[in-house]
């Protein structure tokens, strides 16, 4: 578990984390997003005792980073820029870190294999391609199987195979009770692999919320594509239903489900090309929630409400 | 797992240290080099002494690499801590180890012993070969029990392995190659220089107490002009690198890594 109390780091007249305070839970996927510059690595550097915070406290587990007897053991770490010596092959890099906890190497090899690092293994790390760079940075992490993991952008420069590794290993991780922290500033990729996230701008805390929540807190509405569209809005208008004509031929309805309409077209013989009940993706709630991040905290729903839509 | 319990501790980070050292193709091929250059200019100023010729201080002939060699060692130093900087590998140390000093003193005994057996080695290999080729000239050499010397010639593995420590302290201070090999270099080579445009009256106040000055005295087998006595200007030099290290010590715990 990893806890932020009031958080804060000033660098000269930028406030970069600002009063930022959440708990990540174990047992889950918890993503960490914002636009660039809102904070997110800093926030990790802190975590990992990196970077001393102005004011405020992380910490993991219950304790300060530093405080850990074997924090390898304790908290893998995946930093943002590739904290690799590029001169050194990647078993060599590894077995340095192991070394310094007690960590044997068959636990090094182990990880090697687990990440598919085990033919680029005694090559140097120079020579890695940033999906490489990013296998062997998890390799890293795993190093110590700890209980708390904190990845910085992890599927940066991965192909697509790479990605669905990092998402299934991700899921794999958090289903096995550990707790999981992962920043991105891809929506897309979050919607798919957190069940949490905690989202931020420009140092601030915007949400912290699950997934289902933040995608669903619009209001939901219905595309109807038809050839009959102004018919169609004619049947259906009633009080508590409004509908807005967005294409001659293109109708969004809110007030009633999908089935409704659906049923009432056929009744009255409406052909329909589409019928697609709509949320806000996961994409265009974190748009609109860090658009203007600190005047939206107050009243994020009502962000979300306005949040464009599509098909999803 | 080992059988020991899973944490840091300071043999361990040394362990790491070492593995960091001997696996980087740079490091090894820096530490040949510097071998080299302890044992070749001495060597080959010997070699080319004219024949039955007089040499008044043999010893420090066949070790006149250690000027050369100082630099090597001391670049060296600089890089095995700037290198992690550069490449963002003392974000993974520092994962490691978030104490942090024990990767400091880790880092300064593993280069400290590997530091001084090259160099010690390398200064005794010189130092017999040098004496070798001038006995093959006919001219009179030293031998190791002849008075100070052994003491000179050990003392060029101390003075080389205490350069090193300098540059690895600097490295700490600095965190930036370029800019803590130009302070090492101009501790060491430019201080004396400009010391020789201070007035006359100052200049036997000041010039023996410069780094590389007192440092030297360790390797001198007569008394030379205004240098200090052997162990004292050695003790003068490790004193002014324990002070790097104190303030490169006191800069990584405060720093943002």
């Amino acid at each position: 578990m990893i806890t932020a109390r009031g958080l804060s780091k000033r660098y000269g007249d930028k406030l970069a984390v600002d009063d930022l305070s959440f708990t990540v839970q174990p047992g889950r996927v918890t993503g960490f997003l914002g636009p660039n510059g809102a904070g997110k690595s800093t926030t990790i550097r802190m975590i990992l005792g990196l970077d001393a915070p102005t004011s405020g406290e992380a910490t993991v587990n219950g304790r300060r980073y530093a405080e850990h007897s074997a924090p390898l053991r304790e908290v893998g770490a995946l930093l943002e820029a590739c904290a690799v010596h590029t001169g050194r092959n990647a078993r060599n890099h590894l077995l340095a870190l192991a070394a310094t906890t007690g960590i044997s190497p068959r636990r090094v090899d182990e990880v090697i294999d687990m990440v598919g690092l085990r033919d680029a293994a005694r090559r140097r790390a120079g020579g890695f391609s940033l999906g490489m760079g990013q296998r062997l940075g998890i390799a890293s992490a795993l190093l110590g199987d700890p209980a708390t993991l904190i990845l910085d952008e992890p599927v940066n420069g991965l192909d697509p195979e790479g990605i669905l590794w990092i998402r299934n290993l991700l899921k794999s991780l958090a289903a096995q009770g550990r707790t999981v922290f992962v920043s991105s500033h891809l929506m897309s990729e979050m919607a798919l692999t957190a069940d949490h996230l905690i989202i931020v701008g420009r140092g601030r805390l915007i949400a912290d919320a699950p997934i289902a929540e933040l995608t669903s807190a619009s209001s939901h509405g219905v595309r109807v594509r038809s050839p009959d569209a102004e018919l169609l809005r004619a049947i259906l208008t009633s009080p508590g239903v409004s509908i807005s004509r967005t294409e001659p031929d293109v109708l969004e309805i809110s007030g009633l489900e999908s089935d409704t309409i659906g049923r009432i077209a056929a009744d009255h013989s409406i052909v329909l090309y589409e019928l697609v009940p709509l949320n806000a993706s996961l994409e265009e709630a974190f748009m609109d929630l860090t658009r203007e991040d600190v005047e939206y905290r107050a009243h994020e729903t009502t962000g979300l409400a306005g949040a464009g839509r599509s098909g999803r | 797992m080992t059988t020991a319990a899973i944490k840091v501790t300071q043999t361990r980070v040394m362990t790491s240290e070492w593995i960091k050292l001997r696996s980087l193709r740079s490091t090894v091929l820096t530490l040949i080099a510097t071998f080299a250059m302890v044992i070749g200019p001495g060597v080959l100023f010997c070699i080319f002494q004219p024949a039955n010729g007089q040499v008044g201080n043999p010893t420090g002939l066949s070790l006149r690499g250690i000027y050369l060699a100082q630099l090597g060692i001391g670049v060296l130093g600089v890089l095995l801590v700037t290198g992690e900087y550069s490449t963002g590998m003392v974000r993974a140390t520092m994962c490691s180890v978030p104490r942090r000093l024990p990767v400091l003193w880790a880092k300064l005994s593993v280069f400290a012993l590997v530091a001084f057996a090259t160099s010690s080695a390398a200064a005794f290999i010189g130092f017999i070969g040098g004496q070798a080729a001038l006995s093959a000239n006919h001219v009179a050499g030293a031998s190791l029990s002849d008075p100070a010397v052994l003491r000179a010639v050990f003392g060029a593995g101390l003075y080389l392995a205490a350069v090193g420590l300098m540059g690895m302290a600097l490295g700490f201070v600095i965190r930036n190659a370029a800019g803590a090999v130009s302070i090492l270099f101009g501790l060491l080579i430019i201080l004396p220089v400009v010391a020789q445009a201070l007035p006359l009256s100052w200049f036997p106040h000041v010039y023996p107490y410069l780094p590389s000055q007192a440092g030297q005295a360790i390797m001198q087998v007569h008394k030379e002009g205004l240098s200090l006595a052997p162990w004292t200007g050695f003790g003068l030099f490790a004193a002014y690198t324990a002070g790097l290290i104190a303030l490169g010590a006191l800069l990584l715990r405060r720093r943002d890594a």
